[in-house]
């Protein structure tokens, strides 16, 4: 099969160059409405439930799990399904027990619900700590992902397409804030449904719209095993492990968090909740079918020799069912997916630099919301010009640790502190401290000692941590430390408070 | 009005049962995917079994997880809508407080 991907095509530009003008029309437009810091940070409360789910379907579904995932099942079929389902599951966990108590008791950030009652400044830092390491962690795998995926697909330099990236994400948030910030991820989230689900119907109409011919053209090209899991999972403990940062590391990435505070009450955030696991959990299912297009209509041989790691598997089979203009299409389709995830990331570490640690640490929770928006909007040029320089720094590197360790970092140093500052009331600061602090030196160091970073990366023979994801330690370790030192310590304030926080957390009396 | 709507029997039973809703379809969430990944480490001669031509045990119960956790938020949605915030409202009602 000749193929047109690493060549700039016209009809590839052009679906890029529509993509950006829509999008900076929308920034221009929200420009004009984003002034007050409810306006920067949440746009203005104004989102209803289901464009809220179809942004946080547009944070959540990242070019990593769309190319990622179909790359994965056409080379190595059932074990690809095992990664999309356990992106998936923590969605329920979020609605179930964090949506709505977030919601009602925040204002910008994840950390105004830990710090609601108990000391500000000590929360303020641990828990902004947390969540800029996590963006951090996340926005270089995106960066890197993204000079790749540009690079095979248009042909453009590494540095290049790492430099536009980051620029436009950069006038998004600067200019748009969350507002324009949500509408590039609700635009891109109806182009990645709309463009996956012509692909899988075009490949179906392949096999005269009959899932079992496609089944069995695979069984017969790659044998049995290609349908069955295979060697994928080895070390059950590590399955584990790696099954419980991705499920908890959903409920506590701060740029997902951030999204509830764009609606207006709890109700709306259950919603697009709701939405979003249906999209999401759609996508995936696509995404499940597509690689096994790919496998059976483009081939292994050909996946493998454009991107070892199957990348290009969903563009290659656009290409196969669509030509070039499908291609073009696709390739700016997971433009806009890495945009829109880079920017929902870079907004949430600017709040958490802005709202945070700025007003709330060092100036005490004394500063107006002119200089409020001024410092997030400085975090947001330092943090875009940083992504692009890390993203340059770490060209070539295996990105999929800091995936990991971005989930690993979520569920152990955000999540728990989060889940007990809601549900526990003799949680105390010195017990959420120590939680938040344990759960991410655990899971920066297990990573490190991990055959991830410890073998592959620094080529040591044997790893000191033998599995692969920190989450089991890490997780549970943050947990113990929280319930240990809030029991040692007492905080009678924070216990008096914890009953006016439950009027608000369960019946939304003064939310915001 | 705090201390009256905090020692209310209307919200200790609304939080008792949100919290019940909460825990069990937590659990059941837990139960269906950590099934799920153990089946994987330790049955893959379950999930091969073949039921339907080429279609084996393991995609259905793949997929499945997929509509499961989409089943469950809907399954508490829709216990919100009905139950939940009918009683909400009865309690601002009955107590104040907006």
């Amino acid at each position: 099969m000749q193929t047109v991907l690493g060549q700039p095509t016209l009809t590839g530009i052009f679906f890029f160059l529509l993509f950006v003008s829509i999008t900076l029309y929308i920034t221009y437009w929200a420009a004009k409405r984003t002034r007050t810091t409810t306006e920067f940070y949440a746009a203005g409360r104004s989102i209803t439930g289901l464009q809220n789910g179809l942004a946080l379907a547009g944070d959540y579904m990242s070019a990593a799990s769309f190319l990622g995932i179909a790359g994965l099942v056409s080379l190595k079929g059932y074990d690809g399904l095992i990664y999309a389902v356990g992106w998936l599951v923590g969605w329920p966990i979020v609605m179930f027990l964090i949506a709505e108590p977030l919601r009602n008791l925040g204002k910008y950030t994840f950390a105004d619900v830990v710090a609601y009652r108990l000391k500000q400044r000590p929360i303020r830092t641990a828990a902004a700590t947390g969540a800029l390491i996590t963006v951090l962690f996340y926005l270089i795998a995106q960066m890197v992902g993204a000079g790749s995926l540009i690079k095979l697909m248009f042909g453009l330099p590494y540095e290049i397409a790492i430099i536009i990236v980051g620029c436009l994400m950069i006038a998004y948030v600067l200019f748009g804030g969350m507002l324009a910030t949500t509408w590039v991820q609700i635009i891109k989230a109806c182009l990645l449904l709309g463009g996956a689900t012509l692909l899988v119907l075009l490949t179906l109409y392949k096999f005269g719209f009959n899932y079992l011919e496609l089944f069995s053209t695979v069984t017969t090209q790659y044998g049995e095993k290609f349908v069955q899991p295979g060697g994928l999972i080895t070390n059950p403990l590590d399955a584990i492990s790696l099954g419980i940062a991705l499920m908890f590391g959903t409920a506590g990435l701060p740029h997902i968090l951030m999204r509830f505070y764009t609606v207006p009450d709890a109700k709306e955030a259950r919603k697009s909740v709701f939405y979003a696991t249906g999209f999401i959990g759609y996508f995936y299912i696509l995404t499940f079918t597509i690689g096994f297009g790919a496998a059976a209509l483009v081939g292994q041989e050909i996946i493998k020799k454009i991107d070892k790691g199957g990348n290009m598997a969903a563009p290659l089979l656009a290409e196969a069912l669509g030509g070039e203009i499908f291609l073009g299409f696709l390739a700016a389709v997971a433009f806009a997916t890495i945009l829109a995830v880079v920017a929902g990331l870079t907004l949430a570490g600017a709040s958490a630099v802005s709202h945070d640690i700025y007003v709330g640490v060092v100036k005490r929770g004394r500063a107006d919301e002119k200089q409020e928006v001024r410092a997030a909007k400085i975090a947001t040029l330092c943090l875009g010009i940083l992504a692009i320089i890390l993203g340059i720094v770490f060209k070539g590197q295996n990105v999929a640790f800091m995936v990991g360790l971005a989930f690993a970092v979520a569920a152990s140093a955000n999540f728990p502190a989060l889940l007990m500052s809601i549900f526990w009331r003799k949680f105390t600061t010195q017990g959420a401290v120590w939680s938040i602090y344990t759960g991410l030196t655990l899971s920066v160091v297990l990573i490190i000692l991990s055959p991830t970073v410890w073998v592959d990366i620094l080529k040591n023979p044997q790893a000191i941590f033998p599995l692969k994801n920190p989450g089991i330690v890490s997780f549970f370790a943050s947990f113990a430390m929280g319930i240990l030192v809030s029991l040692l310590t007492q905080e009678k304030e924070a216990e008096a408070k914890f009953e006016s926080e439950k009027i608000r957390s369960y019946i939304g009396v003064g939310a915001e | 009005m705090k201390e009256k709507i905090l020692s209310s029997s209307e919200f200790k039973s609304l939080v008792r049962s949100k919290n019940a809703i909460s825990l069990i379809l937590t659990m059941a969430e837990l139960v269906v995917y950590f099934g799920f990944v153990l089946l994987i480490a330790y049955n893959k001669e379950f999930l091969s079994q073949k039921i339907y031509g080429p279609v084996n045990v393991g995609i259905p119960i793949g997929i499945g997880v997929i509509v499961v956790s989409w089943i469950f938020t809907g399954i508490y949605v829709a216990w919100s809508n009905k139950k939940y915030d009918q009683k909400v409202a009865e309690i601002k009602e009955k107590l104040g407080g907006e």
